[in-house]
């Protein structure tokens, strides 16, 4: 295999399993803080017992989700030099910043709210579940803002470099900071990613709480932990698709062959039809067996069926992402967003008749739903990454310029075998940790001197 | 060479040494870890830097991100020039960081002896690679035109970047030594103090071999036009021998908090001894000089800099009340429990 293939597959595993864990972690640091929060203003020590339980949680994911960071930073260097020596004057700012600006507020306060519990006051611990949670929130920008600008770079020009061997080389230079930064899709992305990370944290929540009354464990605390999150669930899976939406429109005017093979859409035209189902069929450059409604995605674009949408066939071959995978993955995406709004809908119904936690179908349907949230977090961004392609940077530099020329394939092999070895282990072990917790539930309510149970 | 490229220059030497002041104390204290006896013991030198360790780490993220930044060609020849080591960097970080975390998790001997283990070897292995990059960074690298490192892995493994690797073990293992003796106390404040004392002698002499083998190398590079420039490096190759007796007094009178500032000086002044020595280079190119990356030809756009420059003098003081309050908060003794 080459190089370029295999310093790919490295990327998209390494980055694909990290992301399973700061989305978990954004999500959970808000629960956290919102339990926090109710105890400070009210002292009911349920909320204390729901924050402690969640906050053991949330440190079993977040320390994979750190030893794994490491990796990323060091695979644009290790991996993809001359990707680094193109991006450089603007990629490497937003990282240097999510360490300053991000990084230590979160890693600084975690300390306290893991460690410091009987070193600090109760109103220094509500603050640093705040600035924990703000802190993993913060960093999510500045890498989205990073990754936003390979999607639609902006506050740049491409200047020809004279080496001092004599080489001449291509480079992007900076000429607006705040627009390389704001790019045209920064915002959405980050909206989007932040939600469908919420997502992920009262989801998972709702779920796992709901498998513990099935299982006769903990049910109070149970019951309780499923209340809280029902409705934020609601509000950010909705939340999540408006903004889904929104950042769907901006695809169709910055990154046209994105949006098209999103959609599947060969032919230039009005009346874009939208597929539901079917097969792309690349060879061929049609559909296989696809169920349409016709004129949906010229109307989601321009807000009428007379739109006109750019398809597949204005794009060179070469120019095109690989429709197939892309296709599969917006639309696995766009499904799992759709189950997500039913299950918390049902939910909140159930809940204001008090009902919540009174029916097996539902205790089920939630508790097979906890694994969704992470399937659509990283089926979305797969849709986003393939969809860029064939560029690393769209339409400036091609993936396949991008990788390191000193490294070869027996070396990427051999790390990628080191990676895929740890990171199961990794994973096998956060499944039974968790199990573990699970099992062991809360910690009993800490009675007052005087009291007795 | 322009004063702003000159400054990142110094500030991604800045958050380098805070790096190895900082998690160099951590590491050093997983060097240790396998040393104490006592499971009770264990637990303590774990606790001494749980609430820390995470933040400390969080400056070579940092370092890494303002490098890739400020000098892009850098960052690029030299993290796939070093890629297997890299790679062997981020295994030890990553079992490191899991144990940390894991290892109180179950309650189980064999559970918390394998994480024990992780936690030592992942200590250990960066310790000694960190020296290793540095010392191959001071001999200057084989590249091509367009500043890719040619020479393949086995080349990396050289006697004076080997060399640097024991320096760097035997710094940060002294450092964490230190450490523990300010941070703990009675009979095990007592055995690192002891172990402080024999690792000095370590070190000391492997520093002087490996300054001796620099020199002779000629690797501290010339400035044009700047005579003086090959003073500043032995200066601080002198304040660092000079920190570093401090420190081994601090110790002699078990003044442990003493000992670790001083400590943390001399990871500084050693640091600082190898950027000086460098610069005006990042990177000497040993097969053709010209190749060479240095500050003037391989940084950002003016504007880059300048940009990065703002973010630094907003974030680093705020990072800095970060450290420090973080330390005041947990700035109690670490008690051995009784097993």
């Amino acid at each position: 295999m080459d190089a370029v293939l295999l310093a790919r597959i490295q990327f998209g595993l390494t980055i694909g399993f990290h992301y399973i864990f700061p989305p978990m972690t954004i999500g959970l640091g808000w629960m956290i803080f919102h339990y926090n929060n109710r105890y400070q203003e009210n002292g009911n020590e349920l909320y204390h017992q729901l924050a402690k339980f969640w906050t053991r949680i949330f440190a079993i994911t977040f320390i994979i989700g750190v030893a794994t960071g490491i990796t990323m930073e060091f695979q644009f260097g290790t991996n993809w030099a001359n990707y680094s020596r193109f991006v450089g004057d603007i990629f490497g700012a937003p990282l240097a910043a999510e360490g300053v600006f991000a990084f230590f507020l979160e890693s600084s306060f975690l300390g306290i709210l893991l460690y410091g519990r009987k070193h600090v006051s109760q109103r220094m611990y509500w603050f640093s579940s705040l600035m924990v949670a703000c802190g993993a929130t913060l960093s999510a920008f500045w890498i989205v803002v990073a990754n936003s600008w390979q999607q639609t770079p902006a506050g740049y020009e491409i200047i020809e470099k004279t080496l001092a061997s004599g080489e001449i080389v291509r480079q992007a230079q900076l000429t607006n900071f705040w627009e390389a930064v704001f790019n045209p899709s920064t915002l959405l992305r980050y909206s989007h990613v932040i939600m469908s990370a919420l997502c992920v944290g009262t989801f998972f929540v709702l779920g796992t709480s709901a498998w513990q009354i099935l299982k006769g464990r903990h049910v109070e605390f149970a019951r309780a932990s499923m209340r809280s999150a029902v409705v934020p669930a609601f509000a950010v899976i909705m939340l999540t698709m408006v903004v889904g939406h929104h950042h769907g429109h901006q695809v169709s005017q910055t990154q046209p062959a994105k949006l098209a093979a999103f959609e599947g859409l060969w032919e230039t035209g009005p009346n874009a039809p939208l597929m539901l189902l079917g097969f792309p069929n690349e060879k061929e450059e049609k559909n296989d067996f696809a169920i349409q409604i016709p004129g949906m995605v010229s109307l989601f674009v321009g807000g009428s069926f007379d739109t006109e949408v750019q398809g597949l066939k204005d794009f060179a071959p070469e120019d095109r992402p690989p429709v197939a995978v892309s296709f599969w993955s917006f639309h696995l995406m766009f499904y799992l967003g759709m189950w997500f709004a039913l299950v918390s809908f049902v939910g909140v119904i159930l809940w204001l008749k008090k009902k919540l936690t009174s029916y097996k179908w539902y205790l089920w349907a939630a508790t097979l739903t906890v694994p969704l949230p992470f399937v659509a977090n990283e089926v979305g961004w797969i849709a986003a990454e393939v969809g860029r392609q064939p560029w690393v940077v769209y339409n400036e530099l091609r993936t396949s310029h991008a990788v390191s020329a000193s490294v070869s394939a027996g070396e990427i092999l051999a790390s990628m075998i080191m990676f895929g070895l740890i990171y199961t282990l990794l994973f096998c072990l956060w499944i039974f940790l968790l199990k573990k917790q699970f099992h062991k539930g809360p910690d009993p309510i800490e009675m007052t001197e005087g009291e007795v149970a | 060479m322009t004063a702003l490229q000159v400054t990142w220059f110094l500030l991604i030497g800045i958050l380098i040494i805070g790096y190895a002041i900082l998690d160099g104390f951590d590491l050093g204290v997983g060097f240790w870890h396998l040393f104490a006896k006592k499971k009770s013991e264990r637990s303590a030198f774990i606790h001494s830097i749980e609430p820390f360790w995470d933040g400390n780490e969080v400056w070579l993220l940092t370092g890494g991100g303002a490098l890739f930044a400020a000098f892009p060609p850098v960052y690029a020849s030299v993290f796939s020039g070093f890629y297997l080591a890299m790679m062997l960097v981020l295994l030890g970080l990553i079992f490191r960081a899991v144990a940390i975390e894991y290892r109180d998790k179950v309650d189980s001997p064999a559970w918390t002896r394998a994480w024990d283990i992780a936690f030592a070897v992942g200590s250990v292995l960066p310790s000694i690679l960190y020296g290793v990059a540095i010392g191959n960074v001071v001999r200057g690298l084989e590249l091509n035109a367009l500043g890719d490192y040619t020479a393949g892995f086995f080349a990396l493994l050289n006697p004076f970047s080997l060399l640097c690797g024991l320096v760097g073990l035997s710094m940060f293992a002294l450092h964490g030594a230190f450490y523990l003796s300010m941070k703990l106390d009675g009979e095990i404040a007592a055995e690192a103090r002891g172990w402080a004392t024999k690792t000095w002698y370590v070190f000391l002499v492997l520093f002087m071999v490996a300054v001796t083998m620099g020199l002779r190398g000629g690797y501290i590079r010339a400035w044009d036009g700047v005579d003086f420039k090959r003073f500043i490096p032995m200066a601080t190759i002198l304040l660092a021998l000079v920190s570093n007796s401090i420190a081994f007094m601090f110790n002699k009178k078990e003044k442990g908090k003493g000992a670790f500032i001083a400590s943390s000086c001399t990871i500084a002044f050693v640091m600082l001894s190898v950027a000086t020595a460098v610069f005006p280079y990042m990177v000497f190119c040993t097969n053709d000089e010209a190749w060479s990356l240095t500050v003037s030809n391989s940084s950002s756009s003016p504007l880059t800099l300048f940009s990065m420059l703002i973010i630094a003098l907003i974030g680093m003081p705020i990072v800095l009340g970060y450290t420090w309050f973080i330390h005041h908060i947990f700035r109690a003794k670490v008690k051995v429990h009784k097993d």
